[in-house]
């Protein structure tokens, strides 16, 4: 276990290493900035600009200031040492290039709880929707209703999200009004983004609960507690569901990556402030550092997540041996 | 029968040759016609294929069809419903059929996008078969008075082409990776595949967004030096995403083939290298391909409608599904639900990655019978 976290870790390091010096680089060598305006400014002022962001030191040193952990600028190590740490690694991902009086810490700190309850909604749809369709479509295999439930999620994997969030608008909103069409605070707005956000991940894990539960129901174990008389409820909850579940739990950890990454889309069609339209418009304003900061904090939460699912993995299944992967 | 009678094998001549003649009459069943077979008899995959084939004739032959220009618009007819009216003569109507052909182009030009020739030669024969007749508003029109139909109809030819190059990018790259790292094996196999890895929890599509918002810096460097206009860049951008599992899989495949045993045989049959190659590995690999190509393509499909959904996919005035589902859902509004133009789009695009879908999930039950019903 320890040595599977610290060999994790290691590629943690690795990966972090190669997103965020790439991204560095990309965005120090690209032609306009986004200080650029239609006239050119004033040399003192682009002077002024230039200072203020560290922009006329060496490439070098804006690379180690801007990952950290010690902070190069006057105040920093070298200087009065007022804030001696400063950078990525110390949690700092700097000013926000377009938003002159925010940080990106500000910002991240303003959108990230709202995707990430976005997130969490539609995960609970996701896995209630899925699991309970797949476990009812294996019970009935063969039957109507496992028809209807494959073809219904095959279709979910078949749209893009923003046309089924179109459709159930015009359902749920227009022709039924029973909720709100955008905005994010109360519990009645949540439920339909994160429906159309879960949607896919719920006919994916429709489809593997319902391979997992076949193949979990066909078992010795499970024919033995039949025959012991045990009711079929119990089977079915207590004993199929065990080894039925795995390969749903294996998917969680891409399932998070898409939500995560699916919000983007999502929150624009429902102008949730969430990170997700943070990222979009920093990308298109050349706001580069929040973009930036958005990646770097989205590749720590995959990679975390992909962690903690085969961790949980491990618990759920202990044939599986981490030392022999990772 | 452990007893073996000498005898036994004493064949006299006239039984040996026919045995012989038998022999050489048998043929085997290749790896391919056993998959065709189990293909023919999924019924859903089948008609999945029909259906694509049939579609991807329709979109290839778009110029040759009688429809409406889906760049021109018509402020008069905004949102306007689905009606079956017949059609009328208006296309190219300012033009007598004899106008010259510079003129010809021009207009044309107008009417869609830069077309290649052999685009022209299919409208010159739609003006040589159908005339000026072009189809109603079968579909309806968007909110600027553009055909829906035509739009959907030309829309799919990006869209099929932008997926087939993406998937055929991915292709490239993801064979030769996996077969590299699984033939080579060892440290440099280790290190490939680690690298994989890391690639694999880089949250994509933050990377592909930053990085089409960078080149669209590049634009006029790139095609002016490179040839490269957005929709290459764009390929290659995706492709270069989506070879990771593709590289996984083939590195797995060439892996469990090098030390199968129907390869020993072969080789220990006098089989030479190439031989084998050709008969044994690749056909192998290549099914696992194919499955995993026709997976590969709804998956670059989706990933273009959410690229033009943030504006970063297809520019006008080319269409594509993603543009035109954008269209739709940005036309919803309280007042009057203008269903059509939600509908057909999705209704296109759905019923195109619902067949890919399937038939991949029939081919890879075709090719790898052992996989059947898993997903």
């Amino acid at each position: 276990m320890i040595r599977f976290l610290f060999r994790r870790l290691m590629w943690f390091v690795v990966t972090m290493t190669v997103v965020m010096s790439v991204s560095f680089f990309l965005m120090k060598n690209v032609k306009g900035g986004p200080f650029d305006t239609e006239r050119a400014l004033e040399p003192a002022i682009e002077a002024n600009i230039q200072a203020r962001y560290h922009l006329d030191w060496p490439l070098w040193k804006q690379f180690l200031h801007y990952t950290g952990p010690f902070n190069l600028d006057e105040r920093g190590l070298g200087g009065t040492q007022e804030k001696v740490l400063g950078g990525v690694l110390s949690g700092d991902f700097g000013p926000s290039f377009r938003y002159r009086d925010f940080t990106v810490n500000d910002i991240i700190g303003q959108a990230l709880p709202i995707s990430a309850l976005l997130g969490v909604v539609s995960m609970m749809w996701a896995l209630a929707l899925g699991v309970s369709t797949g476990i009812a479509s294996a019970l009935r295999r063969g039957s109507g209703v496992d028809l209807a439930l494959r073809l219904a999620a095959t279709g979910g994997i078949a749209l893009p999200n923003f046309v089924i969030a179109g459709f159930l608008i015009i359902i749920f909103v227009f022709m039924i009004p029973l909720l709100p069409v955008a905005g994010w605070g109360s519990i009645k707005e949540m439920l339909l983004p994160g429906f159309c956000l879960g949607l896919v991940y719920a006919a994916y894990l429709a489809r593997l609960t319902r391979t997992g539960m076949l193949e979990a129901l066909s078992q010795d174990h499970i024919r033995t507690a039949q025959a012991k008389g045990l009711s079929p409820r119990t089977v079915v909850l207590r004993h199929a569901l065990k080894g039925g579940l795995l390969p749903v739990v294996s998917y969680l950890g891409p399932a998070t990556a898409g939500i995560l990454t699916g919000s983007l889309v999502i929150e624009r069609i429902f102008f949730i402030p969430g990170l997700g339209s943070h990222f979009v418009n920093s990308a298109s304003n050349r706001d580069y550092t929040l973009a930036m900061g958005v990646t770097i904090l989205y590749t720590v939460l995959v990679y975390s997540m992909n962690t903690v699912v085969d961790l949980a993995y491990t618990l759920l299944d202990p044939r599986i041996d981490l030392a022999e992967e990772a | 029968m452990s007893t073996a009678d000498p005898k036994r094998f004493d064949l006299d001549d006239a039984t040996a040759e026919r045995l012989l003649r038998e022999a050489q009459e048998h043929k085997g069943i290749s790896l391919w016609q056993d998959a065709g077979r189990r293909l023919r008899r999924n019924r859903p995959s089948w008609y999945a294929m029909v259906f694509l084939i049939g579609f991807g004739l329709l979109s290839f032959l778009a110029p040759l069809l009688p429809l409406r220009s889906p760049v021109r618009s018509n402020l008069d007819i905004t949102l306007h419903a689905p009606t079956l009216d017949g059609g009328d003569g208006n296309y190219l109507a300012a033009l007598d059929p004899d106008a010259d052909s510079a003129l010809v182009a021009r207009q044309i030009e107008k009417d869609y996008w830069e077309l290649s020739s052999l685009d022209h030669g299919l409208i010159s024969l739609r003006r040589m078969i159908f005339g000026s007749w072009q189809t109603g508003h079968w579909l309806g029109t968007d909110h600027l008075g553009r055909d829906l139909l035509s739009r959907i109809v030309w829309g799919s030819r990006t869209s099929i082409l932008v997926s087939l190059a993406a998937a055929l990018c991915s292709l490239v790259i993801g064979v030769f990776y996996g077969a590299f790292s699984g033939l080579v094996g060892g440290r440099i196999d280790n290190l490939m595949m680690r690298t994989v890895d890391i690639l694999y929890s880089i949250p994509f599509i933050f990377v592909v967004i930053f990085l089409i918002t960078l080149i669209g810096d590049y634009r006029q460097v790139l095609e002016e030096e490179w040839g490269l206009d957005r929709e290459k860049v764009f390929y290659l951008v995706i492709g270069a995403v989506f070879w990771l599992t593709m590289a996984r899989v083939v590195r797995g495949q060439v892996l469990s083939l090098k030390h199968a045993e129907f390869v020993q045989a072969a080789r220990v049959m006098g089989a030479s290298t190439f031989h084998i190659l050709c008969k044994h590995i690749v056909p192998n690999v290549l099914s696992i391909v194919i499955v995993y190509l026709t997976l590969t393509i709804p998956a670059v499909m989706l990933f273009e409608a959410f690229l033009s959904f943030l504006g970063l996919g297809v520019e006008p005035p080319r269409v594509s599904w993603g543009l035109i589902a954008v269209d739709g859902t940005s036309a919803i509004n309280p007042l009057r639900i203008h269903w059509w133009v939600v509908i057909f789009p999705a209704l296109a695009m759905g019923c195109t990655l619902l067949a890919l879908n399937v038939l991949g999930d029939g081919l890879r039950d075709a090719l790898d019978p052992k996989m059947r019903g898993k997903d």
